[in-house]
């Protein structure tokens, strides 16, 4: 929580005044007793008459009407403090989201990550607001009335004293117990939402298999083992108020007992008694508000934790291994090893190879080969664990990744599209480009018809993931998006694999006629697609088993011979 | 569907109903706890009033430590009490809220495709997460705070009325002006609350889309702009928080302040009752008039408490109606009770005359034919988004035709429990999706009865087995949610071996192969040769050798069947078919 505390820095003024003035208004509370003395001993006993009560009653309005004005401004300040507060947590949050590297995202997952970023937040919120209205008010009532016991009576303020001692030990052996409980319920939470999550994004398959009963007696159990451990949280926080309860009426047991002693030995005065009475049943109700505040922010500091576990996720930046310089080729790979963590078998091993600018350059291979690895590479998605990349002649690690990744125009596997319209979507590739630029990418990108068979053509609405376009559909308006970018070097990572025979074909010729003639990298696993291309990289398991063009690769290379007439008959080539 | 305020409060109460013994309890709990509470202050008085000197000569000890003999099991109680109505009010909250969240699940599962294909998932998991969690909130502080709130007023206003009537009345007279004020800002507030609610479940979605294909977001750089768009609704959220929570917080002061101006009111009419001596049939003094000042302050916190409660109830209600609304979102209509079970299925699937569209005002499907025979082979070609896809909805009844029908084996699949439907299918999807779990919990997803040697062959049958072997923990390792650290095509060839466990009688293939190595697809298409023998299966694939083995072949176009046949006659009458395939040749 403590470092969380830098986000109340720009709200300073508001987190001073919103306790300041919430003391103030407690101020004018502890005038109302004196006022109403002041009716009985003056007005009525005084014989000051009825219009000095009348002044007086006024007086107690004019109070309450100051107490109301310093509460609201002590509202809004602390309103506006916790509301400012997760306003730049969450953007830092969300910042830190982004920068997190594949595996991270992957080691914490989704549902967590909405989890920190919704209710976590707001409960840190809630905590921030409740401590900066109470936070001052409360202690300044408990010990002000100590203060005043001591002053009446040395051994009524050690009452006093030894009170608020056991209350605020039963009050934290109570919470203390409940933090990693509460923990518990968080992470009960996480399952939930993650049996809510798959139910949705597999409601096809589920009902396919005829699944639904069964997601919900699952879904069931984690519900009800979520319910068990809120229970057994209540369990706890539900002592609370009893025991505070018990404690402070034996404290006033005591009081009465010490005061009854002093009163007959005459050390002390009845109205003493009473006073003392009074601060220790004021002390119960501004504990109460204090465990209660206690209890808010202790959720909150649980919150605060997993909150903080995530923006402390270290960055890994990797020392660069190699800085030799390179021979003047545009792309050039030499010994590349890659290594995810810690498996035991090489992703990519000892891979070398050139690239000029304008070349296509096809990389094919069975499954799990390293394809998408390899091109990965390019944009510096990962890390070489040895040997270099190197673009212009620059080691990648040295190149600035924004920079980098400006340069390179990737559609992944994965046809994914952003809700917004067709245009927002284009946009990504370029923050500013024209209507014709959008086209032309289009057209490339052989999506015309697309456009075309939409009412509303490049305004068309995209629903969240593109779930409103065919798979084929969102294939080529991924491709399009890439184009747009007008990239140094266009990635296909097996994008086309949606696309007929004819599309796919029309699409790598449109490729062909890029003005700005980019580097384009296509992975596939149909030697259609790439038999065209200046260069073939044939992966298998990770290593380069074959390197050079169609016909050459036909002749030399055995796996690659396999994967073409595995696809075309031999009669038929 | 929007719920009004009543209606969400008829919702809860019916929700609370199985509770009522448990509600019951927590009442009477309540009023025990609240009498201790009352009773205590009294006694305490009457000890300090044994200390005064002015009325008796010598301090009775014997009668103080009676006293506090009874206190100590007043106090004793009322703290069994407190604690046992603590409990039954986690029980009541924390089992309503697992009962809304269980109706709420097991209607996700019952809601028709076309709800959820059209509403954002972080939007309806925001409903079911966050808003049930306010509502517990809700539930559980009112429980606490309102029943022991409104015993309390009830307990104290006795007390003043036996004390003096007519200052006591004047406190009723006045007392609905603090419930005005807090009513008046709780109206407001409730809109406030909803509006920061919608931006909250606006934002839960953007962050779901941007944190879920984060990859994406970082080929293209867009971090900064991503940034900047949370940062404009997280800029609404914050002026809509800041609303809601201030409006929200000015309850508590001002009904602070209307408290104070009945202190006063006492204080003024108590005092000047003494001063002109009105004569009243009671005996009134200023010991009475302070006991009933100190009773007026107590009697006021409770109503401070209740309007703080009002407030966070305000925006448990906004949360409980955007959860009632997706509990009582109609779901899909039932099987009948006289629907057929499909059992033993030959086969023929039959579609006559079928129209579909997924909105009212683009037509997709029109009159579409299609007649498949037991055991036959169905390739579905054609441009992408010609309908292809769309097939496969109608067949599952994921969607229903808007006219025309389809049935298997000459039975109107409307007139079929759903359930025996696609029971009877197999489905690969192109969209491939794994729950999360084990390896072998995916593979025996259909058949969770199957042995592991059943399991393995599955696996053989694939391709699979072989790269499953290659993972840390083998048929044990744990797949996460839909398959993150898994390849495309490894995801694939788990869908596949899922399929090559229950073996049901009709097959649907959706591009299912387009990201297998072509020299496994090779071996997996030789193992689909053997399962969809005897088989009707419908494949919608893209390579050409795929479908060339096909029985019938069905070119598609615009969301009409424009040509079919088998390969060669298809080739032979040179048109749409023909031209695709030869384009495989083109550049």
């Amino acid at each position: 929580m403590r470092k969380l505390l830098k986000y109340l820095k720009r709200y300073k003024l508001q987190s001073i005044l919103a306790p300041l003035f919430k003391l103030l208004e407690a101020g004018f509370e502890l005038f109302v007793p004196l006022v109403v003395s002041g009716i009985i001993d003056n007005g009525i006993n005084g014989g000051e008459g009825g219009r000095y009560i009348v002044n007086m009653c006024l007086v107690l309005v004019a109070l309450g009407v100051v107490g109301l004005i310093s509460a609201i401004s002590a509202q809004y300040f602390a309103a506006k403090a916790a509301v400012g507060f997760s306003k730049e947590l969450r953007h830092d949050l969300f910042d830190k989201m982004q920068s997190l590297s594949y595996a991270d995202i992957d080691r914490i997952g989704t549902p967590k990550m909405i989890t920190r970023m919704t209710s976590d937040v707001n409960q840190i919120q809630s905590g921030v607001n409740l401590v900066l209205r109470l936070f001052m008010r409360s202690p300044f009532i408990v010990f002000g009335a100590m203060i005043m016991a001591f002053a009446l009576d040395a051994i009524s303020g050690v009452v006093f004293a030894v009170t608020i001692a056991v209350l605020f030990i039963v009050v934290f052996a109570i919470i203390l117990s409940s933090i990693p409980l509460y923990k518990r319920v968080q992470g009960k939470l996480d399952d939930v939402t993650a049996a809510t999550r798959e139910t949705l994004t597999g409601v096809r398959v589920l009902r396919a298999f005829c699944k639904e009963e069964e997601e919900i007696s699952k879904y069931n159990k984690r519900n009800a083992s979520l319910t068990k451990s809120q229970i057994v949280v209540g369990r706890i926080s539900a002592l609370m108020n009893p025991l505070t309860y018990a404690i402070i009426n034996v404290a006033i047991i005591a009081l009465l007992y010490v005061g009854a002693i002093k009163i007959d030995s005459g050390n002390l005065s009845q109205g003493n008694v009473v006073a003392l009475y009074n601060y220790m049943s004021q002390i119960l109700v501004e504990l109460i508000k204090l465990a209660n505040l206690i209890i808010t922010v202790t959720k909150s500091f649980a919150c605060a934790g997993r909150v903080n576990e995530i923006l402390e996720t270290p960055i890994v930046k990797t020392s660069i291994s190699d800085n030799s310089a390179t021979g003047g080729h545009f792309i050039e790979f030499s010994n590349v090893c890659v290594n995810y963590g810690d498996a035991e078998i090489d992703a990519l091993s000892d891979i070398s190879f050139t690239a000029e600018r304008g070349q296509t350059i096809g990389v094919i291979g069975g499954t799990g080969s390293g394809k998408t690895t390899l091109v990965n590479m390019l944009p510096h998605f990962y890390d070489a664990s040895s040997g270099s990349v190197s673009i212009d002649g620059k080691n990648v690690n040295l190149i600035d990744d924004g920079a980098l990744r400006a340069k390179c125009g990737i559609v992944p596997q994965r046809a994914v599209l952003f809700k917004g319209t067709i245009r927002d979507n284009m946009l990504w590739g370029k923050n500013d480009a024209s209507d014709e630029e959008i086209y032309s990418a289009i057209s490339s990108a052989q999506a015309e018809d697309i456009i075309k068979s939409k009412a509303d053509g490049l305004d068309e609405a995209v629903e969240q993931g593109g779930k409103n376009f065919s798979g084929g559909q969102r294939q080529r308006l991924t491709i399009a998006r890439a184009i747009v970018k007008k990239p140094e070097i266009l990635i296909l990572d097996d994008s086309a694999s949606a696309l007929d025979y004819a599309t796919d074909a029309n699409l790598r010729k449109s490729l062909k006629e890029l003005d700005y003639c980019p580097t384009v990298f296509i992975v596939s696993q149909r030697t259609s697609s790439i038999k065209h291309a200046d260069k073939i990289i044939v992966l298998d398991g990770g290593k380069m088993v074959g390197i050079g063009t169609h016909d050459e690769l036909l002749k030399t290379c055995p796996i690659y011979n396999e994967i073409h007439f595995s696809q075309y008959e031999k009669e038929s080539v | 569907m929007k719920l009004r305020n009543k209606s969400v409060l008829k919702r809860i109460l019916k929700q609370l109903k199985h509770y009522k013994l448990w509600l019951a309890l927590t009442v009477f709990f309540a009023i025990l706890t609240v009498a201790g509470t009352l009773t205590v202050p009294v006694l305490f008085g009457q000890i300090i009033n044994l200390l005064d000197f002015t009325k008796v000569d010598i301090i009775d000890f014997k009668k103080i430590f009676r006293l506090f003999i009874i206190i100590g099991a007043t106090v004793g109680l009322t703290c069994v009490t407190q604690w046992l109505m603590n409990i039954i009010n986690n029980h009541i909250t924390y089992n309503v809220v697992k009962d809304v969240r269980r109706e709420a699940f097991e209607n996700l599962q019952r809601l028709p495709l076309k709800y959820i294909d059209s509403h954002s998932y972080g939007d309806i998991i925001s409903r079911n997460i966050a808003d049930v969690d306010a509502y517990a909130d809700g539930l559980l502080m009112g429980f606490t705070q309102l029943f022991t709130g409104i015993l309390t007023i009830a307990g104290t206003m006795i007390i003043m009325l036996v004390l003096n009537w007519v200052v006591a009345l004047i406190i009723l007279i006045l007392t609905p002006l603090s419930l005005f004020v807090a009513k008046f800002i709780a109206s407001r507030t409730y809109h406030l609350f909803k509006a920061t609610s919608e931006i909250r479940g606006e934002q839960t979605a953007f962050i779901d889309e941007m944190i879920g294909n984060l990859k994406v977001v970082k080929a293209f750089n867009h971090e900064s702009e991503n940034l900047d768009r949370f940062d404009k609704i997280n800029s609404r959220l914050t002026k809509a928080s800041l609303k809601s929570i201030f409006y929200s917080s000015l309850t508590n002061p001002c009904t602070r302040f209307v408290n104070s101006v009945v202190y006063a009111a006492v204080a003024l009419s108590g005092g000047l009752m003494l001063v002109f001596n009105v004569s009243l049939p009671i005996v009134f003094n200023v010991g009475i008039l302070t006991s009933l000042l100190s009773y007026a302050n107590q009697y006021t916190k409770p109503f401070n408490e209740i309007s703080g409660v009002v407030t966070e109830l305000q925006n448990a209600f906004a949360c409980a109606g955007r959860i009632y609304e997706l509990i009582d979102e109609q779901p899909q209509k039932p099987d009948s009770q006289d629907s057929i079970e499909l059992k033993s299925v030959n086969g023929n699937v039959e579609l006559k005359n079928v129209d579909f569209s997924y909105t009212a005002d683009s037509k997709l499907i029109e009159d579409l034919n299609i007649s498949a025979k037991a055991g036959q082979r169905i390739a579905i070609v054609g441009y992408t988004g010609c309908g292809k896809t769309t097939i496969i909805n109608l067949l599952m009844r994921f969607y229903e035709p808007d006219s025309g029908t389809i049935a298997v084996d000459g039975k109107n699949i409307l007139n079929v429990t759903r359930a025996s439907l696609r029971r009877n299918y197999g489905m690969v999807l192109q969209d491939t999706w794994l729950k999360s779990g084990t390896i072998r919990e995916n593979i025996s997803f259909g058949n969770t009865n199957a042995t592991e040697a059943e399991i393995v062959a599955a696996a053989k049958a694939a391709h699979a087995h072989n790269f499953i072997m290659q993972l840390p923990a083998g048929y044990d390792t744990e797949i996460v949610e839909d398959g993150g650290n898994l390849s495309q095509g490894q995801k694939q060839l788990l869908c596949i071996a899922r399929i090559m466990l229950c073996l049901p009688p009709m097959l649907i293939l959706d591009e299912a192969t387009s990201s297998i190595d072509t020299r496994t697809e090779i071996k997996i298409q030789q193992a689909f040769a053997s399962l969809m023998n005897g088989r009707t299966s419908f494949i919608v694939a893209h390579r050409l050798s795929t479908i060339k083995n096909a029985d019938l072949i069905l070119v598609m176009d615009k969301g009409k069947i424009i040509e079919q046949g088998t390969h060669k006659q298809l080739l032979a009458i040179k048109g749409f078919y023909s031209k695709l395939y030869n384009s495989q040749f083109a550049v």
